[in-house]
């Protein structure tokens, strides 16, 4: 069989809806094929998973909780993406934002009110910071985008583990973490008797707004006029690399506020487990959400459900927690492919005959 | 090793370059090179026929698991190598279909796969393994010293008294450089990463060319990710890896594509490493070790930002390739 | 003319379908040993298309192929090298960082698993010495002047026992005195017994050196007619074009006032390399048309691109309008009414995967009425859209088709609609009418001579010098960068134009 690609004029509106929802659908079944292999039952394994993440309230709000992060790096890497800023450094990124916010918040000389506003100003800035190094080296040296974040990542991380481990050491704790910030610096909580704290409305709200930037602005116009034809937007005037340098602060912040949400809102300090691989989930969100930026709730939900629902998974079923990764990968496998199909359409045809020349 | 017997202050330059450049220090810099060498080469495969293949940091840390088990299981070594190449090519062909076949991003392709063949590693070994207190562990290659050029004096030491895989290695190097500038497989494989359309004209198999040179980069992926549980740390771990294969891809843009130059870029980065450790156990300068964890990466970021400019990557790189395409 | 009884190659049926378009419909075609066929038609007659079928590139929807009485189906391009049939595209396939001799070698078998050098460089020779076609193996590609690329195509084609060679729109990239030295290879090869199939759009090329024409038109082979003394350029046209060719009315008007002044323009990157446009002066006035002609890539695009501010000259003055331009940019020289048609329309131009509204304001998405503080009016947006579509008739188009899914014509209608709607006062166009169809053509020009009637100034880049007589009050020619040439339209010829394009006039 061979098949060719016609491009589509238009993308209907039911195709790109249920494209994401037959990728994970595939994305089960191939997992559930883990699941046997692990000696449970494929039903059972989801039924724990889905339970743990939505069973109660409080698998719920730790679901939302979990959701929040993967929000905000998913926004980042999608608006990056846009402009074919290849932005894989949501995770060192993140992580700038989450020790400056835990700087600021554990000043005791700044007044109350204005830590919760400056934490985020400072995640957002060092965020969009780090993120711009990686931008410079892309517009002035040539270099490769994917590989320098890549790298960047690398270095912020042991940047971070050198202070928390030197410099930086909390005193009364003997771990390598940092300081706690003063509890005036804390998300507050919005469900009593849970961890649902600001940061998760704060992320909802984000999304919000990033949508109408990239949907209703000059700027987000630019971003995506200079993601799908730099040259054509530079011959229509498009300052295309301040476009692409304010793309990477704007990304590069989202992650940044990601890390100042665990830090006010759940940690209260920096330490080498801050992120589980929430800016390389990002990566997985952005592309389930298609880049469009409503889009990233629902795939953050989902992706943060199935991390919290694998440790019930696992408790109950034994089936290893790390089906969560295996989810993860799959799923942004089986939407690459997806997104062929909004894009193109599939025209298969039989084998013909071979050669008859002698 | 001496230490040094003064106190820090009195501690000359002199002193220090003595301590650090020893023999010890140049057959570590060989030995931290070589599974680097396989990785590189491998990616250096993919890129000149026009395909970045970014799974090779997932594609190492799955060969390092299914090597090991195989080694573990089996008892046999070598059976374990061969398990780890053939797990990269099996994912090399879905690198393959991705990127050629469904002309793909092979920007996400890779980080999918990546992202899938950690999964399958951590989730295979937690299956076949359970959390063990103690991590099971394999008896590692020994190391063959070659008769009587090991008994060179300096020369014999540094180069000759080394793991069999490291021997491979390097041998891989005029290897690579024989297939690729004086075999038509090579010209052809390096026309289909310059421009496959040239290629096409001239009856190459474009799209089989650059599975065929992801297949070969998978299955030196999967050898290098093995090298690091069969020979360097005897045990598979989370972290046998971290982040090795992205220094990979770095080493291609330093080596600018070429066999030679790719082993002198790995070389080199041997060197940074194993001055590290150097600098680190001899006490002499006081850094925190995370700062010498870092380094490879800064100095990775700051070599292509200097050589990216004149790099001469494949013309076809990151493009994919349609047949009837108008 | 040497006719053996079996053909040396004969298609028949040919049927082929991009999409929506029916590029090949039923063609058949015949090629004797020792003859040139012409193949002529329209840009998008089907000519390309039917070729890499030929060659394998393709796969025919219907119809079959016989070489030397053999039927040939389902065939790869590794299987015509085999058949013997040869083809040098408009698009080199070459790859600029090997040598000639790796150029030579690739898909060649080689011996014993390693290339076969030596026997390559002694065939490189014999060719060259028997067709007058000589090249050095070691050089790189890269370091080849267009018309030594091109020779190395044909001697790739003959170095793999081409017996079918087909020549697609060969001279469009060299000098009518490079041209001839083509020519004569070709008569070499001829003799030799090659069939040649040459595809041309030029008329005179072709009535000069095949002894046969085939003529396509919109998909179809329209004809097959022997070159002799009854066949004029005019019936070739009307051939080609299905219709009398309509003369274009354009009244005699004054030129106005000055509108766009280049004073010493130069543009050299300061590294070394030969400057792509040096010491350009150039005029421009209200009402006027001024044709800029030369052979691709001796300064015309930078020219061009310097005018609509997208490029930025090292040195010299702009003044448009009276007022000196200080920093030019695209931005600063469409507020001076400089409205901008780029070459590559796809790659320049248009955002094709986006919606087509989304190109269509790209320039002054920034301005009222399309935004204001940042925010865009989608209102004003679609409504401007929509007037565009139907003022300039872009068929099968909507607010939020993907603008690639447009034909090359009105995708180009779609580009003049967005730089035309602001009332310029200076147009810059490159190659504005290169792959259009005949109507899509006729649309353009007219549009251009509208402008010139109202009093706009329109620079207008072409390769094709029937074009540029047809529409241009005055030329200027460009050779290595500078301006060679500057000609009333009235009183200069074709022949004198293409002198000045190969440089003449600076070698003597």
């Amino acid at each position: 069989m061979k098949f060719t690609l016609e491009p589509r004029a238009h993308t209907p509106t039911w195709l790109n809806i249920s494209l994401p929802v037959l990728a994970l659908l595939a994305t089960l079944v191939f997992c559930s094929g883990l699941i046997i292999l692990a000696g449970a039952g494929v039903l059972q394994a989801y039924g724990a998973l889905f339970k743990g993440a939505f069973g109660s309230k409080f698998n719920f709000v730790e679901t939302l909780v979990k959701a929040a992060p993967l929000v905000f790096t998913g926004l980042a890497v999608a608006v990056a993406f846009r402009a074919k800023f290849w932005n894989i450094g949501a995770e060192g990124q993140l992580l700038a934002g989450a020790m400056a916010a835990a700087f600021v918040g554990a000043r005791d000389v700044l007044p109350i009110w204005s830590l919760l506003p400056l934490m985020i100003i400072a995640g957002f800035v060092a965020g969009g910071l780090w993120a711009t190094l990686p931008a410079v080296l892309k517009l002035r040296y040539r270099v490769d985008d994917v590989v320098a974040t890549l790298m960047l990542n690398f270095v912020m991380f042991y940047l971070m583990l050198a202070l928390v481990d030197g410099p930086w050491k909390d005193p009364l704790s003997g771990y390598p973490d940092s300081p706690d910030i003063r509890m005036d610096a804390e998300y507050p909580i919005l469900l009593q008797q849970t961890r649902l704290h600001l940061g998760v409305l704060l992320a909802g709200v984000t999304a919000i707004l990033i949508w109408l930037l990239m949907t209703r602005t000059t700027l987000g116009f630019a971003i995506r006029a200079v993601g799908e034809n730099a040259r054509a937007a530079t011959h229509s005037g498009l300052p295309v690399k301040r476009v692409v340098f304010l793309t990477a602060v704007i990304s590069g912040g989202l992650a940044g506020l990601a890390g100042v949400g665990e830090v006010a809102g759940l940690h209260f300090q920096v330490m080498a487990s801050l992120s589980p691989g929430y800016g390389y989930t990002g990566i997985v969100i952005a592309m389930l959400a298609r880049l469009n930026t409503l889009g990233v709730i629902p795939a953050a939900i989902f992706f943060a459900a199935i991390a919290t629902g694998a440790e019930t998974m696992s408790r109950t079923t034994g089936v290893p927690v790390f089906l969560a990764d295996v989810i993860q990968g799959m799923s942004l496998i089986f939407m690459l492919v997806a997104l062929l199909f909004t894009k193109y359409r599939i025209r298969l045809r039989g084998s013909e005959s071979m050669y008859e020349h002698t | 090793m001496n230490q040094c017997t003064n106190t820090h202050e009195a501690c000359t330059i002199s002193e220090v370059l003595e301590q650090v450049f020893q023999v010890g220090f140049f057959a570590a810099m060989i030995r931290v090179a070589a599974p680097l060498l396989f990785a590189t080469l491998g990616e250096m495969f993919s890129e000149r026929a026009g395909v970045l293949n970014l799974g090779i940091e997932g594609i190492m840390l799955l060969g390092a698991m299914t090597g090991f088990c195989a080694a573990y299981f089996s008892g046999s070594l070598w059976l374990g190598i061969a398990v780890a190449a053939t797990t990269g090519i099996i994912f090399g062909v879905l690198m393959g279909f991705l990127t050629v076949t469904l002309g793909l991003s092979q920007h996400v392709s890779g980080l999918s796969v990546t992202m899938v063949c950690s999964g399958l590693a951590f989730y295979g070994y937690r299956l076949v393994f359970g959390q063990p207190s103690q991590p099971p562990n394999v008896k590692a290659f020994e190391v063959l010293s070659v008769p009587a050029l090991a008994d060179i004096p300096l020369l014999g030491p540094v180069l000759f008294n080394h793991l069999a895989l490291v021997y491979v290695g390097f041998l891989l190097v005029p290897l690579a450089a024989f297939l690729l500038y004086r075999t038509p497989w090579g010209l052809s494989l390096r026309t289909v990463g310059e421009n496959p359309y040239a290629a096409a004209s001239a009856g190459v198999r474009v799209a089989w060319y650059r599975y065929q040179a992801l297949m070969m980069s998978g299955a030196l992926f999967g050898i290098g990710g093995a090298y690091f549980s069969l020979a360097q740390f005897n045990a598979f771990t989370f972290g046998v890896i971290s982040g090795r294969g992205w220094v990979c891809i770095a080493l291609v843009v330093l080596g600018r594509w070429d066999p030679w130059r790719c082993a002198v870029a790995a070389l080199l980065f041997g060197a940074v490493d194993a001055l590290q450790l150097r600098l680190q156990s001899s006490g002499i300068i006081d850094l925190p070790y995370q700062i010498f964890l870092m380094l490879p990466f800064v100095v990775t970021v700051a070599a292509m930002a200097v050589l990216a400019r004149n790099a001469r990557a494949p013309a076809a790189l990151l493009i994919p390739y349609r047949r009837e395409e108008r | 003319m040497t006719t053996s009884p079996i053909p040396l190659l004969e298609m028949r049926g040919i049927d082929k379908q991009f999409g929506e378009v029916h590029a090949n419909k039923s063609i058949d075609l015949q090629l004797f040993s020792g003859e040139v066929l012409g193949l002529l038609g329209e840009n998008g007659a089907g000519k390309t298309t039917l070729m890499n079928i030929l060659f394998g590139m393709y796969r025919a929807d219907a119809g079959t192929i016989t070489v030397e009485g053999r039927t040939v189906s389902n065939h790869k391009p590794a299987d015509s090298l085999a058949l013997g049939i040869g083809m040098v595209h408009q698009h080199f396939h070459l790859v600029p960082r090997h040598s000639v001799l790796e150029n030579l070698m690739v898909g060649e078998p080689g011996r014993w698993g390693r290339l076969d050098e030596s026997s390559a460089r002694e065939r490189l020779l014999q060719i060259g010495s028997q067709y007058g076609l000589e090249l050095d193996p070691a050089r790189q590609v890269a370091e080849l002047t267009v018309g030594e690329q091109q020779r190395l195509e044909i001697i790739k084609a003959l170095f793999r026992g081409a017996k079918i060679l087909v020549l697609d729109e060969p001279t469009s990239v060299l000098t009518p005195q490079q041209a001839e030295g083509l020519f004569q290879a070709v008569r070499a090869m001829v003799a030799d017994g090659v069939g040649v199939i040459f595809i041309s759009h030029k008329l005179h090329e072709v009535l000069g050196i095949v002894q046969r024409i085939a003529v396509m038109r919109r998909g179809e082979m329209v004809a097959t007619i022997i070159n002799d003394n009854n066949v004029t350029h005019l019936r070739l046209a009307e051939l080609m074009c299905g219709r009398e060719l309509q003369p274009l009315n354009k009244p005699t008007i004054s030129r106005g006032r000055s509108l766009l002044r280049l004073v010493n323009i130069t543009v050299d990157d300061g590294r070394g390399h030969p400057a792509r446009l040096h010491k350009v002066n150039l005029d421009l006035h209200a009402g006027e048309i001024v044709g800029v002609a030369g052979v691709s890539g001796n300064g015309q695009r930078e020219l061009a691109e310097v005018v609509a501010g997208v490029l930025t000259p090292s040195s010299g003055s702009i003044t448009v309008g009276g007022a000196s331009v200080d920093r030019a940019n695209r931005r600063a020289m469409q507020g001076y009414g400089v409205a901008y048609i780029p070459e590559d329309r796809m790659g320049d131009g248009l955002l094709t995967t986006l919606p087509l509204s989304d190109s269509m304001i790209l320039p002054r998405m920034h301005q009222p009425p399309f935004s204001r503080f940042g925010w865009l009016n989608k209102q004003a947006i679609r409504q401007f859209v929509e007037q565009q579509i139907e003022k300039f008739d872009i068929r099968g188009a909507d607010v939020s088709i993907r603008a690639g899914m447009l034909s090359g014509g009105n995708l180009q209608k779609a580009l003049l609609a967005r730089e035309l709607a602001f009332n310029p006062a200076i147009v810059v166009a490159s190659q504005p009418t290169r792959g259009l169809d005949v109507a899509a053509v006729e649309f353009v020009h007219n549009r251009f001579l509208q402008l010139r009637d109202n009093g706009c100034g329109v620079l207008l880049v072409s390769e094709d010098l029937e074009e540029l007589f047809a529409l241009s009050d005055r030329m200027v020619v460009m050779y290595e960068g500078r301006i060679v040439g500057h000609e009333e339209t009235e009183k200069t010829t074709p022949a004198a134009i293409g002198l000045l394009m190969a440089g003449s006039k600076q070698a003597a």
